[in-house]
């Protein structure tokens, strides 16, 4: 017998989401997928695509937005839904907030971030969604390194880390009462350079602003913010045009970019391999609250 | 590059934690931000060399009460491997997480003080690395700088250890002397160890031969989903049927004589798909999507494999259960949701035959129930039959989990032994 039958960690990892995705489509009854336009998002899209191949995507694609997306992220959003026939439910922060269940934040930090979250349990419980798939990584931050792939929700949204279920071999339990649902987690064994790897391998189209290109930026507190009308400007934080890149796509108001020179996927790669700080670190202003900012927001049921 | 999957056991004080930070810190997949967080938090604290621990301990309440609760997944890697380590805590009370943790793994590191030499602890952590048959086992002898690096020291250890293993089924053992603190044969082999010949921690996991481990022989295909194009205005996808699943054991190639459970109706494959690119084999752990030459009532929970060698469908189970919920104890007449591949079914347990522990190994055969964390020897009753293995020859044909009907709970876990 040959000896050989390996395959590399992108194929093990692909198998794995494959596998995840599958087991979701035949036992839940109303899952949703959740897209940002951000490149994990859009792996996880990709995978949905070949996981039922030749037959359509069996479930909708969900968006949060929170009206203060990237203009060239929402653009991207439209198309690519549009290329795979796939139903978009959009849930709009803006709504939540004309419709009183939601707070606009105030001062400096003004981020619809945390509001988010309103928004995506009502938009769960409208559309009776069991189960929702995610892009989270459990490279990206301490909480998510301890979460499930299959990951329960009860009646709140909320997330209990201290009463987790044990997930042994490939074997995931779906069962959920009415009300409660399951987050999945497809890419929970991607590190960011994996993410990046397979864009390049497969070839997936990303939003141009993960590549370097002249913005107006200010600095905050060490994070390189867009100029934009969504966020408010101390007179002392002054603006100026630098050649920049996303490392990830959020809400404008709390993602920062990156200095860069890369232009294409393997020049990307070739600065994230590099940089000593991790992706949340760089560019996520929501995850420097507390220590626990991240698990915090995850027991109120954020993404 | 492949993956090597590989669980880490043992307390905050044998060093897992300082011998995970090392392994991450010098192959600079610890980032700058995180080591401040760390460094800043330490500080805080009052404490005065920075707590590596704090890299790992990601929930509220294990930072503060400075314990691990649960497993948390690590990613590292170096020009050969991609690593994922489930870091899993040591106590008594959190076997079910050491369980989870060793149950795909690869490979399992076991940490033993050179100080103490074997506890009751190392002894359950090997034990249990044994049940759910990782491959590969590591006994690291941590802290060698604390006793002058005596190659005697290690050397009782190793075989005080060595006997203990006689009891298990171990099917590779290897034992290193290490000092995570100054990293001795943890990346590099150490000039502080000139009588040890062996490889350091991060070669062996580098060049360990893991290909083998997978079962290439016996070709199981749980089916997971029917892939049926709807609606399609392609009129030669209108007869499609594709049978989508993870292949758990085998090498399926297009022609093959194929059987299926449990109808027993033969045929030969089609042709095998990956996300819609037709490929020439498929082997463990591919997801792939099966098309047949005859049309065959296939559906979820079925099962794949070649007419010579099916695995048994069966309704009565003996194994080892390994229970998961202080809400209530596991006992004849339990009745569960059993999940097994692709198969939801119920079940009941019929017998307990022991309890062991964990410990020592001795068997307890006057138990009556288990609790949490407990494991024992039990038979259960099937409502319908499952295509199982026994675990010793397939992880994933050979492993069910076991559900609360009520609350929906993940309660237990079973290791087939046999299965008729």
């Amino acid at each position: 017998m040959r000896s050989d039958y390996l395959l590399s960690q992108l194929d093990v990892l692909e198998a794995e989401s494959i596998h995840i995705m599958r087991e979701v489509a035949a036992e839940f009854e109303r899952p949703a997928l959740l897209f940002s336009g951000g490149k994990d998002s859009i792996v996880m899209l990709a995978l949905a695509e070949k996981a039922f191949r030749p037959a359509n995507i069996p479930f909708p694609v969900m968006h949060v937005d929170t009206g203060h997306n990237f203009p060239e992220v929402l653009d991207f959003r439209d198309r690519r839904v549009a290329e795979l026939g796939v139903r978009l439910v959009v849930a709009s922060v803006q709504e939540s907030i004309d419709q009183g269940r939601a707070v606009e934040e105030t001062g400096r930090w003004i981020s619809r971030n945390r509001l988010q979250t309103v928004t995506l349990l009502d938009a769960i419980e409208e559309n009776r969604f069991d189960a929702l798939f995610g892009g989270a990584r459990r490279d990206e931050e301490k909480a998510r390194a301890k979460e499930r792939v299959f990951s329960f929700r009860d009646e709140f949204g909320q997330w209990d880390p201290k009463n987790q279920r044990p997930e042994l071999w490939n074997l995931y339990n779906t069962k959920i009462r009415r009300g409660e649902h399951i987050r999945v987690f497809p890419l929970s064994n991607w590190t960011e350079l994996d993410v990046w790897a397979y864009i390049e391998r497969e070839n997936l189209e990303i939003p141009s602003i993960y590549y370097a290109h002249e913005r107006e930026v200010f600095e905050r507190d060490g994070i390189l913010l867009a100029v934009s009308e969504f966020l408010p400007r101390a007179e002392d934080e002054h603006s100026f045009v630098a050649s920049v890149r996303y490392r990830t796509v959020g809400d404008m108001t709390i993602t920062g970019a990156v200095t860069s020179t890369a232009t294409t996927v393997s020049e990307v790669i070739a600065e994230v391999a590099a940089t000593r700080i991790t992706e949340r670190g760089q560019t996520r202003a929501d995850d420097r609250t507390s220590e626990a900012a991240m698990e915090d927001r995850k027991r109120e049921g954020y993404f | 590059m492949d993956i090597l999957r590989f669980a880490t056991a043992g307390s905050v004080d044998d060093g897992k934690s300082t011998l995970i930070g090392r392994l991450l810190f010098d192959s600079k997949s610890i980032f700058e931000d995180q080591l401040q967080s760390v460094e800043r938090t330490s500080r805080d604290r009052g404490e005065e060399t920075t707590n590596l621990a704090l890299l790992t301990d990601g929930l509220r309440a294990e930072r503060e009460q400075g314990i691990t609760i649960d497993v948390a997944y690590r990613y590292f890697a170096t020009p050969r491997r991609k690593f994922i380590i489930a870091d899993t805590p040591g106590h008594i009370q959190y076997t079910r997480n050491m369980v989870t943790g060793a149950s795909t793994a690869d490979l399992a590191v076991v940490l033993v003080d050179a100080r103490n030499g074997l506890t009751e602890q190392s002894r359950r952590h090997a034990f249990l690395a044994t049940l759910l048959r990782v491959p590969h086992l590591v006994l690291a002898v941590n802290k060698m700088d604390l006793v002058g690096y005596d190659q005697g020291v290690f050397e009782r250890i190793c075989a005080e250890f060595s006997a203990f293993a006689t009891k298990l089924e171990i099917q590779d053992l290897t034992f290193i002397p290490i000092s995570a603190l100054h990293g001795d044969n943890v990346v590099e082999r150490s000039a502080n160890t000139p009588w040890y010949d062996g490889p350091s921690l991060l070669h062996h996991l580098e060049h360990l031969h893991i290909a083998s481990d997978r079962n290439l022989i016996d070709v199981r295909f749980p089916v997971q989903y029917v892939i049926r194009p709807h609606a399609s205005s392609d009129p030669e996808l209108h007869d499609y049927r594709g049978y989508a699943g993870q292949v758990a054991g085998g090498v399926l190639k297009p022609g093959d004589e194929v059987l299926h459970l449990p109808s027993g109706f033969s045929t030969r494959i089609k042709s095998i798909e990956m996300a819609g690119t037709q490929v020439a084999e498929a082997f463990p752990p591919m997801s792939v999507t099966l098309l047949l030459d005859d049309d065959v009532d296939i559906s979820r929970g079925d099962l794949i494999c070649r007419p010579n060698n099916r695995p048994n469908a069966a309704q009565d189970i003996e194994g080892m259960v390994c229970w998961m919920t202080a809400d209530r104890p596991l006992a004849p007449r339990t009745r569960l949701v059993v999940k097994h591949t692709t198969r939801t079914i119920k079940g009941i347990v019929t017998d307990l035959h022991y309890r062991i522990d964990v410990n020592t190994l001795h068997r307890d055969e006057s138990a009556t129930q288990l609790g949490l964390n407990e494991i024992g020897r039990v038979r259960m009753r099937l409502t319908q039959p499952v295509f199982a293995d026994p675990y010793a020859r397939n992880r994933l044909t050979g492993g069910m989990v076991l559900i609360d009907e009520a609350t929906n709970a993940t309660v237990g876990t079973v290791v087939i032994t046999e299965a008729h």
